[in-house]
């Protein structure tokens, strides 16, 4: 195939898909909506104040520096670190990937890392990589609401343990775990582990204070606070020994080495500044709309179980339904053509034959898991939009039902 | 050389999954077959009625549990298969079915294999009663072998998660 015929199936596709006449984003765990703030501060950015390199001598690549160290004194305020302490990088999967592998290849002694078994891709495959070059990686279970077993960690704890990583938010099933207990668990048993959060759900949807928790090492994602796409950070203690896995020219980071993305930066730091500012509004009016979802959704159709806990404890964004005697990935493209964008923890998605991890380690059986949708709520959405949206649904669901030859209440 | 995951739609699946082409339980078909389970996310119904003089297939329908392509490449098989012979339709290959969605990435090649593995259930069915005539052959094919296989695949992993519940419970004080 050659690129122009690509080109050319891509609009055919859109073309018979059609523009439908309303849309509503609910897919802002696989990326998104951003803050018109964010994006004039990217504007701005790209065309004057960081266009230079931030570590070059010249009065451009000095406004590049200052709309950098800027940025980091907001991020470093939301989270309560030192705004040097904060290494960027241009994505979630790859401030995880520097947390784990980039501790491993430091440590001289210890073996051993312990993660949740719900955690997300990019903690579980260069664990498992990790793993294939002499590390033993044990994984944490959990309960059918996604909370960790705290018990099985502490006994897992011993002189070889490097690290433990778990997510205080799930990305899938949004259980928001006890991760002050965690600490404690851990510290309790040896104070030299070290301890990951990959806070990319957790960041300004809860409280999370990497000073108070007392943790060493937390990953951050631009697009899951409504900011650009491309931009992750890692919170590395002070004094904390990680080895760089990008090599390359240093510029104003030795963790992670090329040029920053100076506006992307930029516009992370303003989405960043607008969710901290605004969290208790966002937050609760986020979590009126998840309940509002979830209730409906539950309420109107039948054979549908909620994956994750309910209430305070589950993130104030993450709806997951499991919609029985659907195939997800059909209902989501049905749901695309009513100008809904949702996705789905089916094998098809994910392109094996194995449907989501997390679900399964849930106790999810396979056909829940295949017809689970996974939906996140904004500050963006109203009222009317989950209105439309639970309007859509049964119809959807209807006609998905009717296609399978196993229907409710057996053949 | 692309590195690129090729989509896996295009607009003809697009149009078979928005209005499929013989959809739907057949009551007074001749014959059935499942193949693949719901617990694999992938599971194909194909019902034919048969004219019992030419054995040429009068009509054909499916049901889908699926994706898209899973639902766009049953339909078309039912259209394919409409008015030929069970021989002829023994002879139909995923391939085909393929070609003529204007061709399956291969992550979906697995839909098409399904759907001519219901088929060739049904038409072995079929046959159970009236005695296998020569072209059939006695051993399975490969599309019908991959049916299986995915079959068993689910049932062990099914298994799997079944006993790592039970251990966990055993590890679970009360």
């Amino acid at each position: 195939m050659i690129y122009s015929d690509l080109t050319k199936d891509i609009e055919n596709l859109l073309e018979s898909h059609g523009t439908p006449k309303r849309e509503v984003y609910l897919d802002s765990e696989n990326s998104g909506l951003i803050f018109p703030e964010a994006l004039d501060a990217m504007v701005k950015a790209y065309a004057v104040s960081g266009r230079g390199h931030p570590s070059i001598t010249h009065r451009a690549g000095w406004e590049s520096y200052e709309l950098m160290f800027k940025s980091s004194v907001v991020v470093a305020e939301a989270i309560n670190c030192k705004p040097d302490e904060i290494v960027y990088t241009h994505s979630g999967t790859e401030a995880n990937n520097l947390a784990i592998t980039g501790i491993a290849q430091a440590s001289k002694k210890r073996k051993k890392i312990i993660l949740s078994n719900i955690e997300h891709l990019s903690v579980v495959f260069p664990s498992e990589r990790l793993q294939e070059l002499g590390f033993v990686v044990v994984k944490v279970p959990v309960d059918r609401e996604g909370f960790i077993d705290l018990e099985f960690l502490a006994n897992q704890i011993d002189k070889d343990t490097l690290l433990v990583s778990v997510a205080p938010v799930n990305h899938e099933v949004g259980v928001i775990q006890d991760a002050r207990a965690m600490v404690e668990v851990v510290r309790d048993r040896d104070e030299e582990v070290k301890i990951h959060l990959d806070a990319c759900d957790a960041l300004c949807k809860i409280r999370f204070d990497v000073k108070d928790l007392g943790i060493d090492l937390a990953s951050f994602s631009s697009h899951k606070v409504y900011g650009p796409k491309g931009v992750g950070a890692l919170y590395v203690r002070e004094g904390i020994e990680l080895t760089p896995i990008i090599r390359g020219q240093l510029s104003t980071q030795k963790l992670w080495a090329g040029l920053e993305n100076i506006p992307g930066i930029a516009g992370f730091a303003k989405a960043v500044d607008l969710m901290h500012r605004n969290y208790g509004d966002y937050t609760s009016r986020m979590a009126g709309l998840r309940d509002k979802l979830i209730d409906e959704i539950l309420g109107s159709i039948d054979h549908t179980l909620l994956n994750g806990p309910r209430g305070f404890k589950r993130s104030p964004d993450n709806v997951n339904i499991s919609f029985l005697y659907c195939e997800g990935e059909a209902l989501t493209l049905e749901m695309s053509l009513k100008g809904v964008y949702v996705s789905s923890g089916s094998a098809c998605t994910s392109r094996i034959l194995e449907p989501s991890h997390v679900l399964l380690a849930l106790g999810r059986k396979y056909e829940e898991a295949h017809g689970s949708i996974l939906m996140k709520t904004t500050p963006f959405h109203s009222e009317s939009d989950i209105d439309y949206v639970v309007h859509c649904f049964p119809e959807a669901v209807k006609r998905i039902r009717s296609i399978n030859p196993f229907k409710p209440g057996g053949k | 050389m692309s590195s690129r995951i090729p989509l896996a739609y295009n607009p003809k699946v697009l149009e078979l999954f928005k209005n499929p082409k013989n959809l739907g339980r057949m009551e007074d078909a001749d014959v059935d077959a499942v193949a693949g389970s719901i617990a694999c996310g992938d599971m194909i119904a194909i019902y034919l009625k048969i004219d019992k003089t030419s054995e040429k297939i009068s009509a054909a329908s499916f049901e889908s549990y699926g994706c898209a392509a899973n639902i766009a490449a049953s339909s078309i098989l039912t259209e394919m298969i409409k008015g030929k012979t069970l021989e002829e339709a023994w002879h139909v290959t995923w391939k085909e079915i393929s070609d003529e969605l204007g061709g399956l990435p291969s992550v979906k090649f697995h839909c098409g294999i399904l759907a001519v593995g219901a088929m060739k259930r049904a038409i072995r069915s079929y046959y159970k009663e009236r005695g296998k005539p020569s072209w059939l052959p006695e051993g399975l094919t490969p599309d019908e072998k991959h049916a299986v296989e995915e079959e068993k695949l689910i049932e062990i992993l099914n298994r799997r998660i079944q006993r790592r519940m039970e251990a966990e419970q055993k590890h679970k004080p009360e």
